[in-house]
């Protein structure tokens, strides 16, 4: 078969395209369902896509064919690796990411990825190829009731099953991916519809009559706000991924200086305020620092912003912020008193939030409650960080890796850090000093995500350092992405911190189960090898002194580069918050 | 000591599009938080391309008004209200299948079906069918009553529900379109 690529004329000879302010952006008569996903999803931005082809998307990957030079398909190797290739692309640019799978198992497999951007609210749309229309319901090969698995981990999901719902349903998929908080869309076609002819008008979807992304903010409400934290002695202002997904950085910068309130971060809230600014007092949670984790039980105003209390940021809720006046500015108004009871909610937009208030607050400085941050950094400093950064250990720490990494790269690379303790570790030790540069499965902790959003990081940034950070067990659960690596030539770096354990579950027996290490201890391939295999240079370093040399070899390289670092088994991380206990019982030892 | 909330029967009344898939986006919202329903009912309501989802479930104040807001998140869903029983004016219809001999048995089966305020549907050779609606606690009455006559087949509806307070839906529509807001303004 003669599948010669085309010249670009078919879509600029009979293809209508309207400027931004028009209602249509593309119109083109008689074609395929196929070609109109190609199409809307050209005429929603989309420049690049991650998936894998099958029997019932074969339509869909032919239109393709034909788009090719304006759209860039990667190949991955599983449908999970799309998913997190496209939430890596989404979180360092805020677009939406976009994954191919064909039904069955190519659509199960997207299921975790979905699972994790549902609930790291992270804007994806995943189009599948279903069964023929009267092939539903009959048990056909590679058919499985993809929007009945997806409804429960999808912000929305629909199944097309004629050609000529494609645009509308795409159109709407975006609209409820990317707006309010955004989440992931599954579209699921079916063949028949890829299949059939129609006439093709796109049209962006402008709203949609039961969804409310965005509310105006009380007025009433942000004097109230306001008002309390012109009278505070203690505010204390926890940020979250919201500030990201609402491009609030600046605002709240601004917010922070006026006010003088000190700023700690979430988890996925890093890199939305600079570490080193004077009033940045670190991350909170299970694994965060001392001082934010115990000084939310001593402000007297806590303003908590785009984050959504989650229980490894509160610990025991009854003991948790009890003294202090809540004030929640947050998207989605299921998320407000869902674990921490509120005393002013601001139902709206991060952005919009900081603007309205900013107006309203007071000049102030708080230089005895920063001081009192201060002085629980030394005491972390002197029990952990110390011990952390300057061992007496042979072998190497996984805090002395991250932190000459941030050195090296003097905090602006883009880190994707996988689960587990080397995660808490690039959370604590990776010195962010600019904004969108990490990259973590936070909600669903989900191992094996850092290779693949790696990958999607890269290839949305390539002018940015993407470095995966990962270890050695995670790194086994989706290693065969080094494909894609490989087949896509995306200069991704990669660096394993091997301890040759399934470290956190390890630290929780240590401390917990009595050191019974059940099924922790995790052999590897020879990663350094394994590479090769892919074509992807590498090398191993063991000892201290030839650290810097080996990530400096990474980071230089043009290609993608594997550094695997042999660190010390037994290490555990800490500060550490135990399940159920208060973030006052934070343990530094 | 934290004490225990109490669980109490609350009343949703869903207002939604007519969508596939829509019944299984609410339900798996109870199912995920292990909450039985107790009864569930839809129809088209007063608005047309509108429907009334009636969901009866057991559940605590705080719990209800949280499944409430992730209800009324999905997409699909125009607005979710909850109700304590003094709130709503509701009704269930039950029908009882009893056989026909058990008629002329005396006078017993009439004054059963009077006294319960019952009505017979029909009468069959075999069999004869009653409706009754109620509350829960009365057609459960009727079937005690009837059951020596031997009930061949007893079925109750979910829980249809009209509230009390006197607002629109309307008007709640009307309000959440005035406070939308679009960031490109």
């Amino acid at each position: 078969m003669d599948k010669t690529k085309p010249e670009m004329t078919t879509l600029l000879n009979t293809t209508t395209m309207y400027q931004p302010s028009g209602k249509t952006l593309i119109s083109k008569k008689n074609i395929s369902g196929a070609e109109a996903v190609i199409l809307s999803l050209i005429a929603e931005g989309v420049d690049t896509i991650f998936g894998y082809p099958g029997g019932a998307i074969m339509p869909t990957y032919d239109a393709l064919y034909h788009y090719m030079d304006q759209v860039r398909h990667l190949l991955v190797r599983h449908e999970q690796g799309a998913t997190h290739a496209a939430q890596g692309y989404a979180r360092v640019t805020n677009k939406v990411g976009v994954c191919f799978a064909t039904s069955g198992p190519g659509a199960t497999n997207l299921i975790t990825g979905i699972a994790d951007a549902m609930i790291d609210s992270t804007p994806m749309v995943c189009i599948t190829g279903q069964v023929t229309k009267e092939l539903l319901g009959t048990d056909a090969f590679q058919e499985t009731d993809v929007v009945g698995i997806s409804m429960p981990v999808t912000k929305w999901n629909y199944q097309v099953t004629s050609a000529d719902e494609i645009p509308e349903a795409i159109a709407k998929a975006f609209y409820i991916a990317k707006s309010g908080r955004p989440g992931p869309v599954v579209i699921d076609i079916t063949k028949n519809a890829q299949n059939e002819m129609m006439d093709f008008e796109y049209q962006k979807c402008e709203k949609v009559r039961s969804y409310h992304p965005y509310r105006k903010l009380d007025e009433a409400k942000l004097d109230e706000a306001a008002e309390i934290i012109n009278n505070a002695v203690r505010p204390y202002m926890i940020i979250g991924h919201g500030i990201l997904i609402s491009e609030a950085q600046e605002e709240l910068k601004a917010f922070a200086e006026k006010t003088g309130i000190p700023v700690a971060s979430t988890l996925l809230g890093l890199s939305a305020f600079p570490n080193d600014h004077d009033q940045y007092v670190g991350y909170v949670g299970m694994h965060g620092n001392y001082g934010p984790n115990i000084k939310t039980n001593e402000c007297d105003v806590l303003i908590a912003i785009g984050m959504r209390f989650d229980d490894r940021v509160t610990g025991d809720l009854n003991r948790y912020a009890k003294q202090a006046k809540v004030i929640h500015v947050e998207i989605d108004p299921s998320e407000i008193d869902k674990n921490v009871k509120t005393d002013v909610a601001l139902l709206g937009d991060a952005k919009e939030a900081l603007k309205s208030l900013i107006g309203r607050v007071k000049e102030k400085t708080y230089p005895e409650w920063l001081a009192e941050f201060a002085a629980c950094d030394a005491e972390e400093k002197r029990k952990v960080i110390e011990k952390d950064l300057a061992p007496t250990t042979e072998k190497l720490k996984m805090a002395e890796v991250v932190n000459k990494l941030s050195e090296l790269t003097e905090g602006k690379a883009i880190t994707v850090s996988d689960v587990g303790q080397h995660q808490m570790v690039v959370s604590r030790y990776y010195n962010y000093l600019e904004t969108d540069s990490n990259v973590t499965s936070g909600g669903l902790g989900t191992m094996g995500f850092a290779l693949p959003a790696a990958i999607g990081a890269k290839v949305a940034k390539p002018d940015r350092d993407v470095v995966a950070i990962i270890g050695d067990g995670g790194f086994q659960m989706t290693l065969q992405e080094l494909g894609t690596i490989m087949q896509e030539k995306v200069p991704v770096k990669i660096m394993i911190l091997n301890n040759s354990f399934l470290g956190m579950v390890r630290q929780w027996q240590q401390l917990f189960f009595e050191r019974r290490y059940s099924f922790v201890d995790i052999e590897s391939p020879d990663f350094i090898m394994l590479a090769k295999s892919f074509g992807i240079k590498g090398e191993q370093v063991s000892k201290r002194e030839d650290l810097e040399t080996g990530l400096k070899n990474m980071l230089a390289s043009e290609e993608s580069y594997l550094l695997e670092v042999i660190v010390e088994k037994e290490d555990n991380v800490f500060p550490m918050v135990p399940t159920g206990a208060s973030v006052t019982d934070i343990r530094l030892e | 000591m934290e004490i225990k909330e109490e669980e109490k029967r609350f009343t949703l009344s869903l207002f939604t599009e007519n969508k596939i898939g829509l019944v299984n986006r609410i339900t798996i919202i109870f199912t995920r938080r292990k909450m039985n329903i107790l009864s569930l009912t839809t129809s088209e309501s007063e608005l047309k391309d509108i429907y009334r989802f009636t969901v009866v479930i057991k559940t605590t104040a705080s719990q209800v008004a949280k499944v409430v807001k992730q209800i009324e998140k999905q997409i699909g869903v125009l607005k979710a209200f909850y109700y304590e029983e003094e709130q709503v004016i509701f009704q269930e219809i039950a029908l009882y299948k009893i056989p026909t001999k058990a008629l002329f048995g005396g006078e017993t089966i009439e004054h059963i079906i009077r006294n319960h305020y019952a009505r017979i549907l029909t009468v069959e050779e075999e069999f004869v069918v009653i409706e009754k609606t109620g509350h829960e606690h009365e057609t459960q009455e009727l079937f005690e009553a009837l059951k020596p006559f031997g009930v061949l087949g007893f079925v109750r509806s979910g829980r249809v529900a009209i509230p009390k307070p006197m607002r629109k839906v309307m008007s709640y529509l009307q309000e959440l379109e005035d406070l939308a807001y679009s960031l490109d303004n």
